[in-house]
């Protein structure tokens, strides 16, 4: 099978990792993976905030660069919604953005619905709390899906993360509209994960984690940030970092 | 005001104009969530209306005058307003001073009143909740709000139904309408619920069975 | 009135004039622990028992979709409805009246007060009142208006403003509340009892005995209602603790204050929204009253009643394609309860009497957004969606706090950021500027301190660092070991 890797601009630019363990992990399934380079960014952040206009170029780039692929896997929970849910309002401007929505799959969704695997073989032993980030949790309805994988990954201890469904409070310019309510979810989400004596807080959203990271890092938490991707790409011959 | 009411609905039009037709109401919902047994529906509207602390009690009609009376006696109800159209003998055995309505008593009077002994028009399993209509035996509304004691009388299996859905083509909405799930309540401290506030703090039910 | 004859406690000022902006007035909220405390505690408590109230019923889904399609298609039509609903209830006896806005309303209500020749009146807590400022208005014109539901007894007393739509008193926690009934209950009628704990039950208790003189004496209710049924005349009043019916049922003369949306088309409507509304809001299969009146009757409650119907913004909402859902609302304050902004931020910070996520898309729709407050508040909202999965009518709050965004972006004030966002999209829409900065980015990443300056940046890394830069973005790497 073959399929396009729609890496998503946070991950192109700053977790650049994500993108390559996403490609390690496909391709270790048997998954040809294309990497068509005219894509930037979805047109979330400008969309989100009542910015339309300015979303639209990048909605029909993004319409483009994935012309001709059945399949589109996207690393990232909020940029699959965005396409999901938001593309078919653009379908005066940009011809052709309703037909990518239902051609592009959320990582887990792709493995699980697609695939049909949740034993990826990989191989991960460390003590892993995993944050259901918004949209892939209410947009998408991810479900069981990315807990499945993480279960079946071997030697991992997943640990319940309590009040795993509320808001890290990223929420994109939010973050910067809003610093003192973001940093006050951010901490209370934070103050969960610990709790749990988790070594790794997982999540299937690297915006989220940019923002929790960012947190954990200014804290000096014994708890780091990191993408599923990146521990179903850990493999007992290959451990990932 | 003449005005006002034209520009309102000139609003209202000039707003909606270009909107399309929404689809129809679904009503694919449950007319019911309980199996169609008189004896289980009767078991849950006595767990549901304990559950919200009402006091309830099961008698056999020639039971029911011995009930309210010994009810009435220990909550210590020494006065009882009597609604019109209260049967005669569901107080044939209580001791309480029967206050009636008529000539209508005033809201003072009625705050010297100790209890009030009704009957309902329905009764809802799924909610734990009796409905007056004001009919017989029931009185206006204020006599069942003042008093602090409410006695209820439900005639079990007719008066009960299931579920909300079933309950409302039973009730004339003409009528003034009282819906009642346990005692007052409220959640306004720390959204914590406690009963006791306006209404009568202590709702006695009494469900009677059989012939 | 002299501040000495006044006969209820004052007002906290002018209803919410000069409100700072979301963010600023959020940023105090964060930083008060005991109201952060209080919040918590509340929110969580009931966001539990809501998720159990609902889960009982296996048909939740279907009633939430009945409920949006029955409001859907009674705003569609609601010119039709408010006049089936206008002759219903005059046919049993009841005078209806109209108002375009708050001032007006306040005017009705003030006159017909005035000619039943009383100078107090006591109030079911109302939604509609509390927006029409109408107590304020009471006063000015010599009549006390009372509350009655103790959470907004607490509010009144406190000479505070009201921060949740179904709790108005949610930021007090009991000690606060026994602190302020012991100081001012005495100063408005029958004083606290001598020694008053803490306990709920006491407080609720207290409240009982300071009322009760009030509704005895009552000849003049005022009400807001839940519901209106068109058909057949009928308003709805939900409540629990029988202040409600109190203030229905005692006086002489009843006036409800009721926004146009509340309409449903026909009795049976009512089926889905008592099984929605009361679960939806306290977590409870019924609430302990609903009361039911349909104009007047004969010896039993207010020998005369009038509706006063109130636009006051509605009909603005109404012609917005996107933003009219939020006439749905029944004002359950579900999305409030799970909402994590509201829990931190509190119901003050929105600057109006419809706080978290509902108000958030409603006052900008009933006030417009020209004030900072008003344009801030479509940006309170991290779009997580939990308010829209709890709606028991399915208003999609974030799609409306996205478009009423759009809306705010083209006002002037928002020029500067418009720039930038048509900047970065541009470079966004040219892969080969967009892949230079990246590498630029990552050259110099040793250079890249963890706390930055520059405004946007700065609110950023007042509480997380920034990432370390990659060796390389993805696409090098792609080029390199891909191609």
């Amino acid at each position: 099978m073959r399929v396009a890797l729609f890496v998503t601009c946070v991950n192109d630019a700053v977790f650049p990792s994500t993108g390559v363990a996403t490609v390690r992990l496909l391709e270790r399934l048997g998954v040809e993976v294309d990497f068509p380079a005219a894509q930037t960014c979805c047109g979330q952040p400008q969309f989100n905030t009542g910015y339309r206009e300015e979303a639209v170029p990048l909605v029909r780039r993004t319409v483009r660069a994935f012309e001709g692929y059945d399949h589109v896997v996207v690393p990232s929970g909020s940029c699959a919604a965005m396409v999901r849910h938001h593309y078919g309002s653009f379908g005066a401007e940009v011809p052709g953005a309703a037909g990518l929505a239902p051609r592009v799959h959320e990582l887990t969704e792709f493995l699980v619905d697609v695939l049909g695997v949740t034993d990826v073989g990989a191989c991960f032993p460390h003590r892993v709390t995993y944050h259901p980030s918004c949209h892939g949790l209410r947009l998408l309805g991810l479900g069981e899906r990315p807990r499945r994988l993480l279960e079946s990954v071997k030697g991992l201890e997943l640990v319940e993360l309590p009040g795993a469904e509320e808001c890290c409070g990223f929420g994109g310019t939010f973050a910067v509209k809003n610093p003192d309510v973001s940093a006050a979810m951010g901490a209370d989400k934070i103050g969960n994960a610990l709790a749990t004596g988790a070594e790794v807080l997982c999540g299937a959203d690297n915006s989220c984690l940019l923002h929790l990271g960012g947190m954990l890092s200014r804290q000096g938490a014994p708890l780091r940030a990191l993408h599923l991707a990146e521990i179903l790409a850990s493999t007992e011959e290959e451990p990932w970092r | 005001m003449t005005d006002s009411r034209a520009r309102v609905l000139a609003r209202i039009r000039a707003a909606v104009a270009d909107a399309p037709e929404p689809p129809a109401a679904a009503r694919d919902y449950r007319t019911s969530h309980t199996a169609e047994d008189p004896a289980a529906l009767l078991d849950l509207l006595h767990e549901n209306l304990a559950d919200y602390r009402a006091h309830v009690h099961r008698t056999a009609p020639d039971g029911l005058a011995g009930l309210i009376a010994r009810l009435l006696a220990e909550r210590g109800a020494r006065t009882v307003v009597v609604p019109p159209g209260l049967p005669a003998d569901w107080l044939a055995a209580a001791e309480a001073v029967r206050r009636t309505d008529e000539p209508r008593l005033t809201p003072y009077e009625l705050d010297g009143v100790d209890a009030v002994v009704t009957g309902c028009a329905v009764a809802v399993a799924e909610t734990g909740t009796l409905v007056l209509d004001g009919g017989p035996g029931q009185g206006r509304r204020a006599l069942t709000l003042v008093p602090d004691l409410h006695l209820c009388v439900v005639r079990a299996p007719e008066q009960v139904v299931a579920s909300v859905p079933l309950a409302l083509p039973r009730l004339d909405p003409a009528r003034p309408l009282t819906w009642i799930s346990g005692p007052s309540a409220t959640s306004d401290i720390e959204l914590d619920r406690v009963e006791g506030v306006h209404g009568p703090r202590t709702l006695e039910v009494v469900l009677v069975t059989g012939r | 009135m002299s501040g000495d004859e006044r006969t209820t406690p004052p007002g906290p000022g002018p209803a919410f004039v000069g409100m700072p902006a979301f963010p600023e007035a959020a940023r105090k909220a964060v930083g008060d622990a005991t109201l952060r405390a209080n919040l918590r505690h509340a929110t969580h408590t009931i966001r539990d028992k809501r998720a159990r109230a609902v889960a009982e019923l296996d048909d939740w889904a279907a009633l939430r979709e009945a409920g949006k399609r029955i409001k859907d298609e009674t705003l569609r039509h609601l010119d039709t409805y408010l006049l089936r609903l206008e002759e219903a209830v005059t046919a049993a006896g009841g005078t209806v009246h109209w108002a375009a806005d708050a001032a007006e309303a306040n005017r009705i209500v003030t006159e017909l007060v005035k000619a039943t020749g009383e100078s107090e009146v006591v109030k079911v807590k109302s939604m509609a009142t509390q927006e029409i400022g109408l107590n304020e208005h009471l006063e000015a014109e010599g009549i006390a208006a009372y509350e009655t539901d103790l959470a907004e007894l607490i509010v009144q007393l406190g000479r505070d403003r009201p921060s949740h739509i179904l709790v108005p008193a949610i930021h007090r926690n009991r000690g606060e509340i026994r602190d302020i009934f012991r100081e001012e209950m005495g100063s408005w009628g029958r004083p606290a009892p001598e020694g008053l704990a803490d306990s709920p039950a006491e407080l609720a208790e207290a409240a009982r005995l300071h009322l009760r003189e009030k509704f005895l004496r009552a000849k003049v209710g005022i009400s807001g209602a839940n519901f209106m049924v068109a058909e057949t005349g009928t308003l709805v009043v939900v409540e629990s603790e029988g202040n409600g019916r109190m203030c229905l049922t005692l006086p002489e003369t009843l006036i409800s204050v009721v926004g146009i949306e509340k309409v449903v088309p026909t009795w049976r409507d009512l089926e889905v929204f008592l099984q929605t509304l009361p679960r939806s809001s306290t977590a409870e299969r019924m609430n302990p009253y609903t009361s039911m009146w349909t104009g007047t009757t004969d010896d039993d409650g207010p020998r005369s009643f009038h509706l006063v119907l109130l636009d006051n913004g509605r009909t603005t909402a109404l012609a917005d394609e996107v933003g009219r859902q939020a006439l749905r609302c029944i004002r359950c304050s579900a999305c409030l309860n799970v909402c994590p902004v509201y829990e931190r931020a509190g119901g003050h910070a929105y600057g109006s009497v419809y706080p978290g996520p509902i108000g958030a898309i409603l006052i900008p729709q009933l006030r417009g957004t020209a004030s900072g407050v008003d344009a801030s508040l479509p940006y309170a909202s991290s779009l997580c969606g939990a308010c829209y999965e709890v709606c028991p009518v399915a208003i999609d709050i974030p799609e409306v706090l996205v478009h009423l965004r759009g809306k705010v972006a083209g006002q002037g004030g928002h020029r500067p950021e418009r720039a930038a966002v048509k900047a970065s999209a541009w470079v966004l829409d040219h892969p080969g500027v967009l892949a230079a900065g990246e590498r630029l980015a990552s050259r110099t990443r040793a250079l890249h301190p963890r706390r930055a300056p520059g405004p946007g940046i700065r609110r950023w890394t007042e509480s997380r660092d920034l990432p370390e830069m990659p060796a390389e973005p993805f696409r090098d790497w792609w080029r390199k070991n891909r191609t």
